[in-house]
């Protein structure tokens, strides 16, 4: 318990976001707030109606399980139950759970006086499942839009939702995003590989410092972008990247409807060629 | 460069995509009409802009029949004109229906001497043009009588083709621009250019599968590779390259006849993978029987870049249909274009 009672004075009161102390407490490790009972509410409520879903459709195989959303007929209409309106719920429950855990990072870090810099970076996840369940279906006029829950039906989706636009890669935030997973994983490398390298000097040596891994960039490729500026590069990275990939879902279906090469059709028709 | 030049750098280059992407983006459009086509949440699914689809169908109703059908004529064509080889089992009156429709279908504004010379000749095959019409009158009532595989009981009418036009929009010729080597560089081998739907995929799928017969389902049905399937990545491509032209040609996206978690399996396909089947056989059957061997007929000007007659693929009916002509039959007010010899 050394770790915990060193803690200790970090659990202040306070901080929350609706005020009072409702829920201003800590279970074993875990700091419970408003925002914990609302994420558990809603994962406890969800999993198990993924669970009664699984039940109607007769497997608990994890790999096959899938709640599929509504036919499009259906709208932006409640659908029946066993007909896509399971998965209406489940995605409320869901989207109440990511939202609530986003609101319980505020709160933690309102009580330690932290910016809010995780909660914004998680509510890119956040964003990028509303954008596929929420936003484009709400643009295109049909619940059914989303994609089903199911480990391999969500890929059969995302498999033929490509498809629909005959070749996916050519969508140009597609490109974007890919570029900045890629990237992203790139900086982190660098980063992970630079950070262990310092802590590992030759046996007998004294750990390098930063000093050292900024000296290290800079005879490497002339520039360093310090301790700071890789933590705000990967976020930025990151975070790009979820941005870009909702943005080239959402913009396939309610602004572009035809295959993504043909898109690029402006560039032959540059005027420039003559 | 000072760090506050910096961040404006990146906040104005940052603004300028953001401006530039969103306003594209969110740019006046009409609401999206989608067609499911599986089961809800598989995504097989087939999407148009609602203005996009309109105008589309709009430039494909079948058109009406200019004169009714007589029913109490008896005299056979073949007794009255010389030279009739093909509709001579029709009645006069409905023989020179026909004539009058095919004009309209055909050759509206050039009229009857499109295909019939104008010193009043008629019997005259001096014009190629009336030699083509021959042919593809026989073509019509082959694909009406041997090819319902494919079209049904719907069937075609020189309408579904030509629409207005002596030449249909939607022919092709064999294109080998893109298989000539540069003088140093620019060997492209067939592909590398934009084509078929945009991509740089095989150029010309149409010469490969639409006249030759080349494999087209190349995919291998086993985990690794084993040396059975010997196909290569290049032949993938050119499969691609004629799907994607039949997607172009009716329209509809890859998910209209397959399922993509496996293009192969026909279990899992929509019934309409079959009837595209049989239409690829349909379209080299008619490349091969009818319009290919007219070459010597045409004059020069008629002729592909490669000296090849003018040919058919899916785009020469569908003209970016899935149904041509939305599906409504002209057939049962031209009978005579059922099969040969019909009346």
């Amino acid at each position: 318990m050394a770790l915990l009672s060193f803690e200790r004075k970090y659990r202040v009161r306070g901080g929350t976001l609706i005020g009072g102390d409702m829920f201003d407490f800590w279970v074993g490790p875990f700091y419970v707030g408003f925002f914990g009972v609302t994420t558990i509410f809603f994962s406890v409520l969800g999993t198990a109606l993924i669970f009664y879903g699984a039940a109607l459709q007769g497997t608990f195989n994890p790999w096959t399980i899938n709640i599929a959303p509504p036919d499009l007929k259906y709208g932006l209409a409640l659908a029946p139950l066993k007909e896509g309106g399971l998965w209406q719920v489940i995605t409320i429950c869901a989207i109440g759970a990511f939202a609530s855990w986003a609101l319980r990072q505020a709160e933690i870090s309102r009580k330690l006086g932290m910016g809010l810099h995780i909660p914004f970076a998680f509510s890119f996840a956040i964003l990028a499942y509303v954008t596929l369940v929420v936003i484009r279906p709400l643009l295109m006029g049909a619940w059914g839009h989303g994609f089903p829950y199911g480990i391999f039906s969500h890929l059969d989706w995302v498999s033929n939702v490509g498809y629909q636009y005959l070749h996916f890669h050519y969508n140009p935030a597609h490109m974007i995003a890919v570029s900045f997973f890629f990237a992203n994983a790139f900086a982190l490398a660098l980063h992970g590989s630079l950070v262990l390298s310092a802590v590992n000097p030759e046996k007998g040596k004294p750990v390098r410092t930063p000093e050292h891994e900024d000296t290290f960039f800079r005879d490497f490729i002339g520039y360093s972008v310090g301790t700071l500026g890789i933590h705000r590069l990967g976020l930025f990275l990151a975070l790009s990247a979820a941005f870009w990939s909702a943005v080239c879902i959402v913009i396939s279906g309610p602004f572009w409807t035809r295959g993504w090469p043909e898109w690029w059709n402006w560039w032959l028709d540059l005027p420039v060629w003559g | 460069m000072r760090r506050s030049d910096t961040r404006i750098a990146i906040l104005t280059l940052s603004g300028f995509i953001a401006i530039v992407f969103f306003g594209w983006v969110v740019g006046p459009r009409t609401p999206v009409e989608v067609d499911q086509v599986g089961y809800r949440g598989v995504a097989m699914e087939q999407l148009a802009f609602a203005d996009d689809k309109a105008a589309l169908l709009a430039a494909n109703v079948a058109p009406e029949p200019v004169y009714d059908r007589d029913t109490e004529d008896t005299t056979k064509a073949s007794e009255i004109y010389e030279n009739v080889q093909v509709l001579g089992d029709l009645s006069d009156a409905n023989f020179t229906r026909l004539m009058a429709q095919i004009t309209e279908w055909v050759s509206p504004e050039q009229g009857c001497a499109y295909c019939h010379n104008d010193d009043g000749n008629f019997a005259s095959d001096d014009n190629y043009a009336k030699i083509v019409s021959r042919r593809m009158i026989q073509m019509t009532q082959h694909i009406n009588s041997q090819w319902q595989d494919h079209v049904g009981a719907v069937g075609v009418t020189c309408y579904t083709c030509h629409r207005g036009n002596p030449v249909p929009e939607n022919i092709w010729f064999t294109d080998l621009s893109t298989t000539r080597t540069g003088p140093a560089l620019g060997w492209r081998d067939g592909q590398n250019a934009p084509g078929i739907g945009s991509m740089s995929l095989p150029t010309d799928p149409l010469t490969r599968f639409l006249l030759e017969d080349h494999p087209i389902r190349v995919q291998t049905n086993r985990a690794l590779p084993d040396g059975v399937n010997t196909q290569t990545i290049k032949s993938t491509e050119w499969t691609y390259s004629l799907m994607n032209h039949m997607s172009e040609s009716l329209g509809v996206n890859c998910t209209f006849c397959h399922n993509s978690r496996d293009f192969a399996v026909w279990a899992e396909s929509p019934p309409q993978r079959a009837v595209a089947w049989h239409g690829i056989r349909l379209s080299r059957d008619l490349n091969r029987q009818f319009l290919e061997p007219l070459q010597p007929v045409y004059p020069a000007h008629r002729l592909g870049a490669e000296g090849d007659a003018p040919k058919a693929s899916c785009a020469t009916c569908h003209n970016g249909l899935n149904k041509p002509l939305m599906g409504v039959s002209m057939l049962e007010t031209f009978p005579e274009l059922q099969a040969p010899g019909a009346n």
